[in-house]
């Protein structure tokens, strides 16, 4: 039932907006669904023991051997609530700027699409369903962007398009040969786990399936579609793609990648981590040296989503559950940054770091916001990213996965603890850079010689507050009190684990 | 039997009609009302109501494949007819001509897809083509159209005699024309088996313009009438697919490993020929015929398949191919701009009309929830079930790439200024919007269409 309901609310919603003229009525009324299906998704959690409520089939397809079957896990209930929250952040923080968009009905029916695909994607225990969803989820991003994004918005959503594009045709591939290769021939999600493949199956497979997550989250070198779509995609925009999109690939790489293919995941995981570990410190670099603070903050999400994925592969409790917490804080955090961002550039008409200087002094409230933010960011103690990193940190290190002896110099020898070590000193070295980044974005804009640009800068309005303060609150309280989110997903990590570890076996 | 001769005779009405009465609205009438007559004739044969029982000594078998594409080729023509009659009055004077051709045409279509021998295969192609270079130099006046008319003939003529030069090597290998008892040695099939074989398969791969016997394709489709190109790019050639299936299963499905290697290849030489070529065209309609080649190579996959998906696949293939492209093709039979900047800023002028070609050329890119992506989805099942990992993933990567030109004219509507419009009936488009939500609901239930292959 609630499962439905996500979807079919923001759907319909959706669908309808698309004719309401009245602009001033669309904004509140988008603002009450939203509220509506984060009630709802807060409901999902809150009876979680009501299988009743969580679960959904019906028949759709069935000439395919497909299903509508939809289920609320535990990671689903996280996701589908960071999803509600996300769009009601959103749509209060750019309450009073939402009608710079032309045609707000449009811009509203395409966003509460996106979110009704997104929902779809976190929700979906049938193969060819979420590939459905995964698509969806994407086209109406697509028009979003090309629509109301920046200069150069064309021909970078494109790029973006048919990055994604290619990675998901890749991963349908990988989807028919699974739903070939089971006893019940059909796409459900529970024989799709059942499906027995050799170990040399599970190699290609894995890749198939791998780039497509790969190119959504982005890990590197997938990634270069990235800074500049969130760059010049509209920030309610960004918002999405950066706080919630992202986390289809890794909640694609937990729910479908690891307990579908064990062996090879565990085969890779030395490679993929070595590429996630080259992408961490690599964007890290990048964005010490950017002066735009979206591409900063672009680039920063790069390191951050490559330290989940590193984490993710560790295939281990505490790492899988730091991920899952993290995934929840990354999403809250970055939003967070954007509404300030776009905030700072709906008043000062730029976003370059040069032309920007001393703004605490005329918006002590916004700084106040931005430091606390910012934090939470670079996951300093007792905000939620330093539960959910130091949980990934302790994954990473007492992981058994990665493979090879390997010897440097005729002297250095790596094995597979040697491994696990660097690892964690390189992600390390990644939480150091973020943390010269970030400090050094507060210090150019907020303090230093104030720019004449900003003197009649208004501060805070009333919605803005309103979304900083829960997303401070929210940070604040998770990580005080960590045990309530990691409660939802306890279950599900459980038995992820379970089922690849059943099969892993397979590799020896 | 039913549709085959009662659009005989229509073409013949039609031809008459075109003498004795001057009245084009009259003309449209009739035309339009024979051709839901035969989809309602055909619909009632397949629920085994028929006017006619004629032997035709094993020649002819209108199986339930061959009768559910029969459904499918009246359906697209019908909906071609009410979108586009109008423009072929502005194509020259013989209005009833140009009809009469058309039911002669689907007499051919019929022939194709339910043959049992070859020479019915043979008389069913020339059916088809004869009337085809009529209408592609239809527009006298115009020397594309006279250039494309020639040449089609030229290469047409040739390719037909490769066909009756196959049809004899295999006479002469099997001594029968029926495709159902030929005998064939499995393991290692006669020299002139195999030369047989090969001529029929190049110049059937001529007819579905599959690389590299593709070159008369773009300036055909170019110069020829866009009302005439929609029709011949969509249901002409999809029947050849049908015919094209049906020989190679029927005649020689047995020795299959002879043959599957040549198809990959020719395979995937038209997916990367039609897409590679299609991104660098500056006029839409030049795009749609590349785009036609591309697609065929699509449907390809299901002939290197030959299995039961493939069967079912090919029939939604047709159906979305045909109407999503006859679809755009009325539309752009109406606008004088062909280029891709002539559709800048459609969607201000005309949003409906530019919503409807966006679902258009979404289902013709494969994006889920349109017809266009589950017949791919059948193509890419069916060719993994048979046939080799990488010609499937060449397929995909093929697939985006057409993105990059189906989406071109997409960003054209929605996100460039200009003044791009179109005069078009509100009948027209509410026409359109049905066969647009025909491609949605194809998408969504595929077994609309699948359940009579069944039951």
């Amino acid at each position: 039932m609630i499962p439905v309901l996500l979807i079919l609310i923001p759907l319909l919603t959706g669908l309808a907006t698309f004719f309401i003229r009245n602009e001033k009525a669309i904004r509140s009324f988008i603002l009450v669904v939203s509220i509506v299906v984060l009630v709802i998704s807060l409901v999902g959690i809150i009876f979680f023991r009501d299988t009743r409520l969580m679960e959904h089939h019906s028949a759709f397809m069935t000439v395919l051997g497909s299903s509508l079957s939809l289920r609320l896990d535990g990671m689903g209930q996280l996701l589908c609530l960071l999803t509600a929250i996300a769009f009601v952040l959103i749509f209060l923080s750019s309450w009073d700027s939402l009608f710079r968009y032309k045609k707000a009905n449009n811009f509203f029916a395409l966003m509460m699409l996106s979110q009704a695909g997104l929902m779809g994607v976190f929700l979906a225990m049938d193969a060819l369903l979420f590939y459905f969803f995964w698509e969806l989820a994407l086209i109406p991003v697509y028009f979003l962007c090309s629509q109301w994004g920046g200069e150069r918005r064309i021909a970078v959503t494109f790029k973006f398009f048919i990055y994604t594009f290619v990675g998901s045709l890749l991963m349908l591939i990988g989807i028919l040969y699974v739903a070939g290769h089971n006893p019940d021939q059909s796409f459900s999600i529970d024989s799709f786990y059942k499906a027995k493949l050799s170990f040399k199956e599970q190699s290609w497979l894995f890749w198939l399936f791998f780039i497509a997550f790969a190119i959504k989250m982005p890990v590197f070198p997938f990634h270069t579609w990235q800074p500049d779509t969130y760059e010049q995609s509209p920030t309610p925009v960004t918002m999405i793609l950066s706080g919630v999109m992202v986390k289809m690939g890794l909640l694609g790489v937990i729910r479908w990648l690891l307990p579908l293919f064990p062996a090879a995941a565990n085969n890779w995981a030395t490679l993929i981590s070595t590429l996630c570990i080259v992408g961490i410190i690599y964007a890290s670099l990048i964005a010490m040296r950017q002066d735009d603070l979206k591409r900063l903050i672009a680039y920063s999400s790069i390191a951050h989503i490559g330290l989940m994925c590193l984490a993710v592969f560790a295939h281990n409790t505490i790492g899988l559950q730091g991920v899952m917490l993290q995934m929840f804080n990354h999403g809250i955090n970055i939003i967070g940054l954007w509404i300030l961002v776009e905030m700072i550039e709906k008043r000062f008409g730029t976003r370059k770091m040069s032309e920007l200087g001393g703004l605490a002094q005329k918006n002590p409230s916004m700084a106040i916001f931005f430091v606390l933010i910012a934090l939470g960011n670079i996951a300093l103690p007792l905000t939620n990213a330093f539960i959910g990193e130091f949980m990934m940190f302790n994954g990473i290190f007492s992981s058994n996965v990665y493979d090879g002896n390997y010897t440097i110099f005729g002297t250095i020898r790596l094995n597979a603890n040697s491994f696990a070590t660097v690892y964690t000193i390189c992600a390390g070295l990644g939480i150091i850079l973020a943390a010269v980044y970030t400090l050094n974005m507060i210090r150019k804009v907020f303090y230093g010689e104030t720019v004449t640009a900003i003197a009649g800068a208004k501060d805070i309005r009333r919605y803005e507050r309103l979304a900083l303060l829960m997303i401070v609150i929210m940070i604040l309280g998770i990580g005080i009190y960590p045990q309530a989110v990691l409660n939802i997903t306890n279950d599900v990590t459980d038995s992820i684990l379970k089922i690849s570890d059943l099969v892993k076996d397979l590799k020896k | 039997m039913n549709v085959l001769i009662i659009s005989a005779i229509l073409g013949v009405i039609m031809l008459f009609s075109g003498v004795l009465l001057k009245q084009a609205p009259f003309l449209r009438f009739i035309a339009v009302v024979g051709m839901a007559g035969l989809f309602i004739i055909n619909i009632l044969e397949i629920s085994s109501i028929s006017f006619f029982k004629i032997n035709t000594a094993g020649m002819l078998g209108f199986d339930r494949f061959a009768l559910l594409f029969n459904a499918v080729v009246l359906f697209s023509t019908l909906v071609y007819f009410i979108l586009s009659a109008r423009d072929m009055e502005k194509v020259g004077a013989h209005y009833g001509e140009y009809f009469a051709l058309i039911f002669f045409i689907i007499c051919g279509v019929v022939l194709v897809v339910s043959f049992k021998s070859l020479l019915i295969l043979f008389l069913g192609i020339e059916i088809i083509s004869i009337p085809l270079y009529i209408l592609t130099g239809s527009d006298k006046k115009n020397l594309k159209s006279n250039e494309a008319s020639l040449k089609y003939f030229l290469m047409g003529a040739f390719s037909t005699g490769l066909m009756l030069m196959g049809i004899a090597l295999i006479y002469g290998a099997t001594g029968t024309f029926n495709s159902v008892d030929m005998k064939f040695a499995a393991d290692k099939p006669a020299l002139l088996t195999v030369a047989g074989m090969l001529l029929l398969l190049f110049s059937m791969a001529f007819k579905v313009s599959a690389a590299p016997f593709h070159f008369w394709t773009p300036d055909v489709y170019d110069g020829a009438p866009t009302v005439f190109t929609s029709f011949m790019a969509t249901i002409v050639k999809a029947a050849i697919f049908i015919g094209f299936i049906r020989l190679f299963d029927e005649a020689f499905g047995s020795f299959n490993k002879q043959w599957q290697t040549w198809i990959a290849v020719i395979t995937v030489a038209t997916l990367f020929i039609g897409n590679i070529t299609a991104v660098f065209q500056q006029s839409v309609k030049r795009m749609l015929a590349y785009s036609s080649i591309a697609q065929a190579g699509f449907m390809l996959l299901a002939i290197y398949a030959m299995n039961s998906d493939a069967k079912e696949g090919i029939l939604l293939y047709s159906a979305a191919y045909c109407l999503a492209t006859i679809g755009i093709f009325a539309v752009l039979a109406k606008m004088s701009d062909y280029s891709f900047e002539g559709f800048n800023g459609m969607a201000k002028q005309q949003p409906m009309i530019a919503l409807l070609i966006t679902i258009f050329f979404l289902s013709l890119a494969g994006i889920p929830l349109t017809a266009g992506f589950l017949a791919k989805f059948y193509m890419l099942k069916a060719a993994l079930s048979s046939g080799s990992l990488w010609v499937v993933i060449f397929a995909v990567l093929m697939a985006a790439v057409s993105v990059w030109y189906y989406f071109r004219v997409i960003q054209a509507m929605y996100f460039k200024e200009g003044q791009a419009t179109v005069q078009v009936s509100a009948f027209f488009k509410w026409t359109l919007a049905v066969v647009a939500a025909a491609v949605i609901l194809l998408g969504l239930f595929p077994n609309l269409l699948l359940y009579w292959y069944y039951f």
